[in-house]
């Protein structure tokens, strides 16, 4: 038996961590180790806006050492990320560069909604206990330092996914900088969250009564598994949870250290992460807590351990992203019907044209996106879809997508409706990079032909079958009604279609009486 | 009834003074006529290492802190000034019992069986003169620098723990006054001096009488008034114990800077030594008449260590033992193939340390050993764990070394092999700041066919392959996935990393042990109050924690039935009503140093046992690394509550704790008479050999080797 040995390394703001797993015929992904430095990017990034020198070279002495780990144990492969602290450093390129030179280790950037998705996949990870969990109405609450990612569930399926800056660090520097009386502290985090979780709740919870919540942190999660190790249960009760409440309340920061047996310096971002916790379960009436304590580099071995096909998650992640799209086109009024249509027609022909266009899994799902949200910017204006269907995927987040990926989504639903752009530097926009333009060019030329088959808007077209001949597309519908007017856009909205790929699609008609 | 504050200082016992009990201990042994006449000797020679170190340490911690005007009250509510003096009339009281067994009991009792000491120069034969002149003019005299002090020769610098001979000289012919002349009775020679013997009879003297009698050859144109032997014990030690708090280290560094270096704090001169020499020696010594131990015999009794040295004695010693081959590690076996069958447990010195030494050797040489990783306290000189370490690094392995340079006295003998190892590619950390790091541990990681095994070695004492033929301890070999984690836990936060979220089986000192120790305790207390058994059994070197002490008072007083095994110091007071009438203590003082600290707690139906590199005392609980490690495999647990109810039956050794504070032996009476570190003995080599027997095969049926794949 083949056994493959792969390390996660999160550059997190705060603090370091590498974790060395194995993996062992299927599904069998075992943590051998973890070491973690505490390093405070966070704050050179957040208020000097770049990482210093000192910080700099401490993050390079402990990533060499950390390549060393990995040399002891023979790891045969790795990913490193950095997260919200060398993301939203000015000199981004340059640090990882560094990095690179100095310790040979190569730091990829993650984007907020890749790295809540990895934090999502490594409960997923978790396999039956987290099947079981989402059976019922859930919500998982992602509690980082800048940020917290509130998402829900309905039926097993992740339907929408917000982000909201609420990061325990975060509040801690607000916090600080009100200076106030420590008995104030509670009220004060309450308030703080309650302004910006009041507008959630009208605009994603509405009445939805939320059962249980999945909270993903470094703060409580300590004290919540250890408190379900001891109690021989995984998921905690509501009870549970307003009697840790209550011990952070009156005990002193030295006996909470002690009480849930972490560092006293932790103790403040405990009871922030908390109450949010706290606030959040009172808003949507969550009775059940489960804080499985996994962590970024859990999700991301988990990816890891994807790729290589040495685990199947049951979760299909893939239908998270979709419901989420589905969701956002509900929200601005899409049509489902529609966008069912020229979801089926794109991947119709997407798929009869792979040898062609040499796209894989990954694009197909753009596509799907696309036509999902192809309209979406109706909401704002009738006559400017394209644009404004553009604005508003790029500042809505879809979770497990980068935001590169968001962009060639947005871009392929824009140029549906406005003019291609072919050379992005003449249009003064800064654009995709060359491979990125590409895919938008192909993705865009089967979405046009797509929305030309039902440009009634009436589904007109059933059993749609798409077969490539030599250099035709022959795509043959079966419709009772008269389709000339599809016929005609076909053929407008085919010309772009030809011009990226070389062939001509050409419409049948099959009557069946 | 009130109630009962189990803080209150007067329920517990100065540590110094409890520990002047357990020397006296040792000193009953040399006092002892059932043991070996040469056994005795060494008891005798043990005590006076032990005081010596004991006031280097100890006696010039109290100093500074008296000094430093220092009066926080210790445990028991004495100040430092109070420990001084009344630890001064204890001192006093035991080294004259010291001298009192060597002149009445050792003395004549070695004349008996044929070695004479001769004590006074003026008592050698005149050829036994000539022979002790010729060996001063050949060997000794060109090594001797003696000094003389006068106006213009100020009082020289007299070395810490050094013997001298002080002499009144003055000038020949002259009326000149006297003059104070001072030399050093050489280390570099040996102090005992053979005489010419017959084979019935063996004589020995001691090189200062030799030198006293040739002390006019060392001042020729004076006249010897007097000579007298001396010794100092200096502060000289600015290091503070660890024992002490931190705020008190910064009062004393501020002293020391005013302070003149390394001031005496005893001086031992040969008893009815001249009063005007005496004078001298304590105006310059600036010492105080109550810290002078006038000393009726020969000074430094360590010097009898190298008495028992001698060969031609062996009747009149104990025999010697041999530790025994490990059953479960038949010799030639691979380890890891072994440790992988189960857990193995070793209790040296009656078990050989081979394996441990072995366990890393071959993780050095084997193919599948990713790395190695150990903390060293106290290593052998020529250490053969160094050896491999460095062999290791040699292959390739990445070996992590935690070499810890705070270990008393040994500092510079660790700086050099720690160099060493860094050289041969070892990763070696020196120690963590503020923290001397005392755990015993040694974690060996492996790739298998079907992942990483790890494989760890716990330990109750250091890794010497010297001192484990004498010190009892305990170690356990595993493969545990639980325990193997958190020994990487423990090595990544010696590293420097972060603690890991959680620990499966092990308790760390200092951030968990301490509490771990105290909720054992109370759960056994929480069982007692609901009318249950409830039990503890300790074993360890010594007991001074105030918490754990309270804690063990609460448990007496709730019903919890206690047996301490208590090797030196005990702070716990026994037999107060309410308190601790439930506590029983024993002190076991025996050929072997016990060293091993074994922890057994009833837990209602499901007995737990543990075993810790830490005693039950503040530095080892709140400023040392330490690992408190739980054994779970049923067969090994019996085998320690063995080795503790073996420890409690023994009525040879044990000397127990009565409530008034003193110890005595157990009596004896219509009794089975039982010795348990001969009965460990015993057992060892009956089970060596009752698996060297199995393992020739009584039977007469071949066993083919076979490969039986990976399904162990």
């Amino acid at each position: 038996m083949s056994i493959r040995t792969f390390a996660a390394i999160d550059v997190g703001s705060y603090e370091l961590t590498m974790k060395i797993f194995e993996f062992s015929g299927k599904n069998n992904m075992r943590e051998i180790d973890c070491v973690g430095k505490r390093i405070d990017l966070g704050s050179d990034t957040f208020v000097k806006g770049k990482i210093g020198n000192e910080k700099m070279d401490e993050l390079c002495r402990t990533l060499k050492e950390f390549a060393g780990i990995m040399n002891a144990y023979k790891v045969e492969n790795y990913k490193a990320y950095g997260t919200s602290a060398i993301r939203e450093t000015e000199n981004t390129a340059i640090v990882q560069d560094q990095i690179a030179q100095r310790t040979g280790i190569k730091v990829e950037i993650l984007s907020n909604s890749e790295q809540r998705f990895l934090d999502y996949k490594s409960v997923a990870s978790r396999g039956e206990s987290f099947r079981k969990i989402i059976e019922e109405k859930t919500a998982i609450l992602d509690i980082g330092g800048g940020s917290i990612q509130l998402s829900l569930f309905d039926n097993d399926t992740l339907v929408s996914t917000q982000n909201l800056r609420l990061g325990v660090l975060r509040v801690q520097d607000y916090l600080n900088h009100l200076a106030s009386g420590s008995f104030r502290t509670e009220s004060l985090i309450g308030e703080m969250a309650m302004a910006q979780l009041g507008i959630y709740k009208k605009l994603y919870l509405k009445d939805r009564e939320i059962r249980n919540l999945i909270v993903i942190d470094e703060y409580i999660s300590p004290w919540a598994v250890r408190m379900g190790r001891e109690e021989g249960k995984e998921v905690l009760e509501r009870s549970d949870f307003d009697m840790f409440m209550e011990t952070l309340r009156s005990k002193s920061p030295a006996q909470v250290a002690r009480y849930i047996d972490i560092p006293e310096e932790r103790v403040p971002l405990v009871f922030i992460s908390a109450v949010l916790t706290g606030t959040i379960a009172q808003l949507m009436g969550v009775e059940q807590i489960w804080a499985p304590g996994v962590t970024l580099c859990d999700g991301i071995a988990y990816e890891y351990a994807e790729k290589i096909r040495m685990f199947r998650g049951e979760h299909d992640f893939e239908q998270d992203i979709v419901a989420c799209a589905l969701n956002i086109s509900k929200r601005y009024m899409g049509s489902k019907k529609r966008s069912e249509t020229l979801e089926n027609i794109t991947v119709t022909v997407f798929d009869s044209m792979k040898k062609v266009h040499g796209l894989g899994k990954r694009e197909r799902l753009y596509l799907r996106l696309a036509a999902i949200l192809y309209d979406c910017g109706k909401y704002v204006s009738l006559t400017n879809i394209g644009e404004t269907s553009y604005q508003i995927i790029m500042a809505t987040e879809i979770i497990g997508l980068s935001h590169q990926e968001r962009e060639i989504v947005a871009n392929v639903v824009r140029f549906n409706h406005s003019k291609f752009i072919y050379d992005w530097q003449k249009s003064g926009e800064a654009g995709p990079d060359r491979a990125s333009a590409l895919v938008v060019a192909k993705l865009t030329a089967i979405l046009r032909l797509a929305s030309g088959l039902d440009r009634s808007h009436k589904q007109k077209l059933k059993g749609l079958k798409a077969v490539l001949q030599d250099s035709r597309l022959l795509i043959t519908v079966d419709a009772q009604e008269d389709i000339t007017l599809e016929k005609e856009f076909f053929q407008r909205r085919g010309e772009f279609f030809q011009e990226v790929f070389s062939i001509e699609p050409v419409l049948k008609q099959r009557k069946n009486f | 009834m009130g109630e009962i504050n189990f803080f209150s200082p007067k329920y517990y016992t100065n540590r110094e003074l409890s520990w002047i009990l357990f020397n006296h201990r040792v000193l009953n042994e040399a006092r002892d006529k059932s043991i070996p006449l040469f056994e005795r000797l060494k008891f005798l020679s043990i005590t006076a290492s032990n005081l010596d170190e004991f006031f280097m340490i100890r006696v010039a911690s109290l100093w500074d802190m008296v000094n430093a005007k220092y009066q926080k009250p210790d445990i028991a509510g004495l100040t430092p000034a109070e420990q001084l003096r009344q630890l001064n009339r204890v001192i006093h009281e035991l080294v004259e019992l010291q001298y009192s067994t060597y002149n009445r009991s050792i003395v004549p009792q070695l004349r008996l069986n044929g070695l004479q000491i001769i004590g006074r120069h003026e008592e050698l034969t005149a050829e036994e003169a000539d022979f002790a002149d010729r060996y001063f003019e050949e060997n000794v005299y060109p090594v001797l620098t003696p000094m003389a002090v006068d106006s213009s020769r100020p009082f020289p610098l007299i070395r810490n723990k050094t013997l001298n001979i002080a002499a009144l000289i003055h000038k020949k012919n002259s009326k000149e006054e006297m003059e104070f002349a001072t030399v050093q009775v050489p280390g570099v020679l040996n102090r005992i001096v053979r005489l010419p013997s017959t084979e019935r009879e063996h004589k020995v003297i001691l090189l200062e009488e030799i030198i006293e009698r040739n002390m006019h050859k060392l001042f020729l144109s004076n006249e010897i008034v007097c000579t007298y032997p001396y010794r100092i014990m200096r502060n000289a030690d600015l290091t503070i114990a660890e024992d002490e708090a931190a705020d008190l280290l910064k009062e004393i560094e501020k002293q020391v800077k005013k302070r003149q270096r390394g001031e005496a704090i005893r001086l031992e001169v040969e008893a009815g030594c001249d009063k005007r020499l005496l004078k001298i020696l304590e105006a310059e010594l600036h010492i105080g008449e109550e810290n002078i131990y006038a000393i009726d015999g020969p000074l430094d009794l360590t010097v009898l260590m190298k008495l028992y040295g001698m060969e031609e004695f062996p009747h009149l010693k104990a025999p010697g033992f041999t530790p025994q081959p490990v059953p479960q590690l038949p010799s030639g076996c691979g380890i890891f193939d072994q440790i992988k069958k189960r857990d193995i447990l070793l209790h040296h010195p009656y078990q050989t340390f081979e394996p441990v030494v072995d366990f890393i050797r071959q993780a050095a040489e084997d193919q599948e050993v990713l790395a190695i990783k150990q903390t060293l306290y106290r290593v052998s000189g020529n250490s053969p764990i160094i050896k491999a370490l460095a062999k290791a690094a040699d292959n390739g392995k990445q070996v992590t070394v935690l070499v810890e340079l705070k270990a008393r006295f040994d500092e510079e003998n660790n700086i050099v092999w720690a160099k060493m190892l860094e050289k041969a590619g070892c990763h070696v950390i020196y120690g963590l700041v503020g923290l001397k790091t005392h755990s015993k541990i040694t974690l060996v990681v492996r790739r298998e066919e079907d992942g990483i095994r790890r494989y760890v070695h716990l330990g109750t004492g250091n890794y010497n392959d010297a001192t484990a033929k004498l010190y009892t301890d305990i170690g356990l070999l595993t493969c545990s996935e639980a325990i193997g984690e958190d020994a990487t836990a423990v090595f990544n936060m010696l590293s420097g990393y972060s603690e890991p979220r959680v620990w499966n089986k092990l308790a760390l000192a200092p951030l968990w042990l301490k509490d771990r120790f105290l909720y054992l305790i109370n759960r056994e207390k929480e069982y007692a109050k609901s009318g249950r058994e409830a039990r503890i059994i300790a074993k360890m070197n010594s007991l001074c924690d105030r918490d754990i002490i309270g804690a063990l008072y609460e448990a007496s007083a709730a019903g919890v039935q206690i047996d301490l095994i208590v090797r030196g110091i005990c702070c716990l007071k026994t037999g107060i009503k309410g308190v601790s009438e439930n506590i029983k203590v024993r002190s076991i003082v025996g050929n072997f140093l016990e060293h091993s600290r074994i922890f057994y707690f009833e837990n209602d139906t499901q007995y737990e046992i543990y075993c810790s590199s830490a005693d039950w005392m503040p530095r080892n609980l709140e400023r040392r690394v330490e690992i408190l490690f739980p054994v779970d495999c049923p067969e090994l647990k019996e085998k320690l509550l063995h080795i503790l109810q073996s420890q409690l039956r023994d009525n040879v050794k044990a000397s127990i704790l009565q409530d008034d504070g003193t110890y005595e032996k157990t009596d004896k009476r219509g009794k089975h008479i039982f010795h348990s570190q001969e009965a460990f003995c015993k057992e060892a080599i009956a089970e060596a050999r009752e698996a060297s027997g199995e393992e020739n095969g009584e039977t007469r049926v071949f066993i083919p080797e076979v490969h039986h794949g990976d399904g162990e």
